[in-house]
């Protein structure tokens, strides 16, 4: 069967009628169908989607292939293209098109392939943009569906081929990224009814051309080819406007720059001059204006109005009225009513294309943090797939495989070391300086940078699941998120512009009712003068433009906002608490001291301490075991182990009867403790927790663990009180234990043996004592307290819980970090407000000011030219107020 | 007061409330969102000194998919912010860039350009 190309109705192959056009038959259902097509071919031959590549079979099993190609830039280059193409066997036709830089190939499909056809193209040294992708798919149940969706990705412009593995579950897809992205595939495989899992998720690579040995190049932004687009058209549309717009003012005020006769009042060389002026104004508004007047329109036809609206009109208003002032000078009244504007308008229309063109250019840097983030990722990855050592794109790495790194490689995704070891440069996540060692079993993260040696580890965390792409979604979240302060903001912004603009009608009014002679032209000044001054650009920007570079600022320093709300809430916080274990300490408990009675010798007592709890899976009992590996003890195989539960265990080691727990332990067994347990008093005095040894009835000594405080709690608890906070520890261990720690780090709350889920509670109590609770943990436990405190800071590497409930999250283990981002949340929060002060400000004075209000008191009153200058002006000082933000530096950290 | 002042100031004043009526008072026409056979809610919306359309309808709890399609490249349009899903798309000119979205408590959602200048509503029944 095939299509009727007219129709689209299905037909037997051949039909009765037929017809043969460029190497391909068509089959019709009618005469009429096949004059139709006849008579213009390509109407009905154009693929669906004219500039896409297209991927058509014929049911002779002849493809079509569009395929664009990059650079050709001679018609001389066209035939080298043909000839290497047509090389290939099995290809009927190939016409590269220079006008649509496309070539187009008819091909059978039993002899040639397209990847063949692409080398070809490469061959003759020119860029195709092929990429590949790997798409798990779910639910895949028959052979039926594998053609299903293999006929249905192969329809789709820009696929080059489509295969599906039942097996694996896994469609290959080999595409032109120029053409379809990685998204508009997976949402072909899901409207098929089909679930499709990340195998690697990231905006597919460009393909770059053959380039011997260079496979990794920066792929070309779009956006940003955009916006440096924009920004030299609106250059040429500044410089033209104001080429026009200086000789308009120097003859405008000719008669104050003392220029010739023929240029003064009344001369009849002037007239000419109005009337080419009046002419040339036109490009002027509506090439270097153009903006203004589709934005303008487009707004109006949505019943909205925006800065657009406000200059269209005011050029508008002007132009209309100089050039009836011109051509038709005897309608006014008086004659020197018949004023022109002719200078304002290009001037003014000079000046705000200018201040549009700064903004970008200032605007690029404000998301330079997140352009360095995006950096970071590596591009190919070393992957050792059946013992083969193959370069391959960073989208293709799937769970599990095998990376090699060489030095000063990066990291392509996130992994454990299997084989090797290194120090890693982890600054750009952690903001951590120092290169850290890892060793075998070590989690390396993607995005950093392997110092010294080589490595092989394996792929834990690919495509968005990575920590930086985690990172650069929860950054870009944060800078699209809104701040409390902006809503308000909002509401002024939906009233402002009509608000505006009937401000200018009134004051039109007013000057025309009460205004001195010749009132019109005073009218007129002031109408134009309030529409253009009053740009609501800068109440837009001033609030994101600040919380980006706040939040990006934050992301270069490890820590994540989770988004605007957050920032804002940060910098009132009046209150700390923090938690115990592993935020203020290690985490880990480790060995501190070991005791000894009489006849028993300290490794003797660590190494069978350690024995014993080689059975156990309690957390003490791995830093017994981890102290006696550093001294390289011997330990022994339990027997016999038991555990009696709130007491401690008891085995067989050595054939010798170990008991090891508390001092009830003892009591139990009723062995003579002497004055172990006044020394053991002492060391929980301590915060250490104390261990009783007793060997075949005697007791041996005691070992004592503890968790030890991070090297820098000390100071950044400091940092925390000299920002004015209360600093507060919770913590599930006892109060001696408790007060040991918080003396040590100079803490005066404690809240001690708070069972895990009384901690959200005890943030409530102090939440109902009028502060603003910022709360800091990294465990499981800690979730609901983070959930309630006024801000929740995930610490470290966090667990998924914790971080899932946190405002902001620190990647960094340190709580300096606290003090830091607090820091700078007042600093975003202190630079919005200059901006919206600012804002505000320009708007509340200039509005008036521009009304004439002025007028009556001081004679003042400002001209178009002004309010041209200051609105353009208005937006760049925001944007580049919230740069400021970018040299951000913590005063106590 | 002359006669041209009265004029110019009867006109002002209708103008005025000519303003106020058609920005701010009079019905902006809705478009009402089909949901496609998949169940998902598509539209596409054309960006160019505004949204077109700017005000969509939209079943609650049935997922939501906005296709925009930017037709300029002049700056301001560059970005659209979904403010009430911390949601931000970067519109690559001249491109279908989609943002979905799951909304399943009715309201009226804003979105707007990253400057807050050009702005659109999804209204959620």
């Amino acid at each position: 069967m095939s299509k009727d190309p007219v129709c689209g109705m299905e037909v037997k192959s051949p039909s009765a009628y037929s017809a043969e056009v460029g190497g391909t038959e068509y089959d019709f259902c009618s005469e009429k169908c096949k004059n139709d097509f006849l008579s213009n071919p390509d109407k009905y031959i154009k693929p669906l989607n004219p500039s896409g590549a297209t991927y058509n079979i014929t049911s002779e099993g002849i493809e079509k292939l569009d395929i664009p190609i990059i650079g050709i830039h001679c018609s001389s280059c066209i035939p080298t293209i043909e000839s290497e193409i047509k090389k290939l066997p099995g290809i009927h036709f190939a016409k590269v098109n220079i006008a649509t830089e496309k070539a187009r190939i008819e091909f059978n499909r039993k002899d040639v392939n397209a990847e063949k056809i692409i080398s070809a193209i490469k061959k003759a040294g020119y860029k195709t943009g092929q990429s590949s992708l790997s798409i798990g798919i779910v639910d895949m149940h028959c052979a039926s569906c594998i053609t299903k969706i293999e006929n249905e990705l192969k329809s789709l412009p820009g696929v080059l081929s489509a295969s599906v593995d039942l097996a694996t579950g896994k469609a290959f897809i080999k595409y032109l990224p120029n053409l379809i992205n990685v998204k508009e595939i997976k949402n072909t495989i899901e409207k098929l009814g089909y679930k499709t899992v990340e195998s690697a998720g990231e905006p597919p690579v460009k393909e770059t051309p053959s380039e011997k040995g260079k496979t990794e190049k920066e792929p070309v932004d779009e956006n940003e080819l955009a916006r440096e687009k924009e920004y030299k058209t609106l250059m040429h549309k500044f410089i033209f406007a104001a080429a026009l717009g200086i000789p308009f003012l120097i003859i405008s005020y000719a008669d104050y720059l003392g220029l010739p006769e023929a240029f003064r009042e009344g001369s009849p060389m002037l007239h000419y001059l109005w009337i080419a002026m009046s002419v040339l104004s036109l490009p002027v508004m509506f090439w270097s204006g153009s903006q203004f007047y589709t934005g303008a329109w487009a707004a109006f036809k949505n019943r909205s109005a925006n800065m657009h609206t406000l200059v269209s009109t005011g050029i508008s208003a002007a132009w209309i009225y100089s050039t009836i002032a011109t051509f038709f000078p005897e309608i006014f009244p008086k004659a020197e009513l018949a004023n022109q504007f002719f200078d304002a308008i290009a001037i003014v229309v000079a000046l705000v294309v200018l201040g549009m063109a700064l903004e970008i250019r200032a605007k690029g840097k404000s998301s330079e943090a997140m352009k360095k983030l995006m950096g970071l990722q590596a591009k190919t990855a070393r992957v050792i797939r059946n013992g083969q050592e193959s370069d391959i794109p960073i989208e293709e790495v799937v769970l599990d495989d095998i990376i090699l790194v060489r030095p000063g490689e990066k990291i392509p995704v996130d992994g454990m070391i299997v084989e090797g070891s290194s120090s890693i440069d982890e600054a750009m996540i952690t903001g951590e300086a120092i290169p850290v060692e890892k060793l075998e079993n070590d989690e390396v993260i993607g995005g950093t940078i392997n110092k010294t040696g080589s490595f092989k580890f394996k792929a834990t965390k690919v495509g968005k699941d990575t920590t930086l792409s985690q990172i650069i979604g929860m950054v870009e979240q944060a800078q699209s998120s809104k701040a409390p302060i902006q809503k308000i903001v909002d509401r002024v912004a939906g009233y402002f512009v009509p608000s505006v603009i009937i401000i200018a009608i009134l004051a039109f009014v007013g000057w025309y009712d009460f205004g001195p002679q010749p009132n019109l032209i005073y009218a007129l000044i002031v109408f134009v003068t309030v529409l253009i001054i009053a740009c609501p650009c800068a109440l837009g920007i001033a609030t994101p433009v600040s919380l980006m570079v706040g939040v990006g600022k934050g992301a270069e320093n490890g820590i994540l906002i989770r988004s605007g709300d957050a920032l804002e809430t940060a910098q009132k916080l009046n209150a700390v608490v923090l938690d115990k274990t592993g935020t203020i300490t290690e985490g880990k408990p480790s060995l501190t001291d070991v005791i000894t009675t009489k006849g028993f010798s300290e490794d003797e007592v660590l190494s069978l301490s350690a024995s014993v709890e080689k059975a156990s899976e309690h957390p003490l009992g791995e830093a017994l075991l981890k102290g006696a590996s550093d001294k390289s003890l011997t330990l022994y195989e339990p027997k016999e182990f038991d555990a009696d539960p709130g007491h401690g265990v008891e085995a067989l080691v050595e054939e010798k009867k170990v008991l090891l727990g508390n001092i009830k332990l003892m009591k139990k067994h009723s062995i003579e403790v002497g004055d172990l347990e006044e020394r053991s008093k002492k060391l929980a005095d301590d915060g250490k927790t104390p261990i009783f040894l007793a060997i075949d009835g005697k007791a041996a000594g005691i070992v004592a663990v503890a968790d030890v405080v991070k090297p820098d709690s000390k100071t950044a608890i400091a940092q925390l009180k000299k920002l004015g906070l209360e600093v507060v520890m919770i913590t599930g261990d006892n109060e001696r234990t408790a007060m040991a720690i918080a003396k040590q780090v100079n803490i005066d709350r404690v809240f001690a043996e708070v069972l895990p889920q009384e901690k959200a509670f005890n943030v409530q109590k102090m939440q109902n004592e009028g502060k603003i609770v910022a709360m800091v943990g990294d465990g499981l436990n800690d979730a609901p307290a983070l959930a309630q405190a006024d801000i929740g800071f995930a610490i470290g590497a966090g667990t998924d819980v914790a971080i899932e409930a946190s405002d902001i999250t620190l990647i960094k283990g340190s709580l300096k970090s606290v003090a830091l981002a607090i820091e700078l949340s007042r600093a975003t929060m202190r630079n919005i407000r200059q901006n919206l002060v600012g804002a505000f400000f320009y708007n509340g004075l200039g509005i008036p000011v521009a009304a004439g209000l002025l007028y009556p008191f001081f004679g003042i009153l400002l001209s178009p030219i002004i309010a041209g200058a200051a609105m353009a002006f208005s937006s760049v000082t925001v944007v580049s107020n919230a740069n400021r933000l970018r040299r951000f530096k913590p005063k106590t950290v | 007061m002359s006669a041209d002042q009265i004029i110019v100031t009867l006109i002002g004043i209708a103008l005025s409330f000519l303003v106020g009526w058609y920005f701010w008072f009079s019905r902006k026409e809705a478009v009402k969102i089909k949901t496609a056979d998949s169940g998902v809610q598509e539209a596409l919306i054309k960006v160019k000194g505004g949204y077109s359309p700017d005000l969509l309808v939209f079943e609650a709890g049935k997922p939501i998919k906005l296709t925009f399609y930017r037709e300029e490249t002049a700056a301001c349009s560059e970005e659209v912010i979904f403010p009430d899903f911390n949601k931000k798309a970067t519109l690559t000119p001249f491109k279908n860039i989609t943002v979905e979205l799951n909304i399943d408590k009715p309201g009226e959602y804003s979105f707007h350009c990253g400057m807050g200048m050009l702005r659109g509503k999804l209204i959620v029944e």
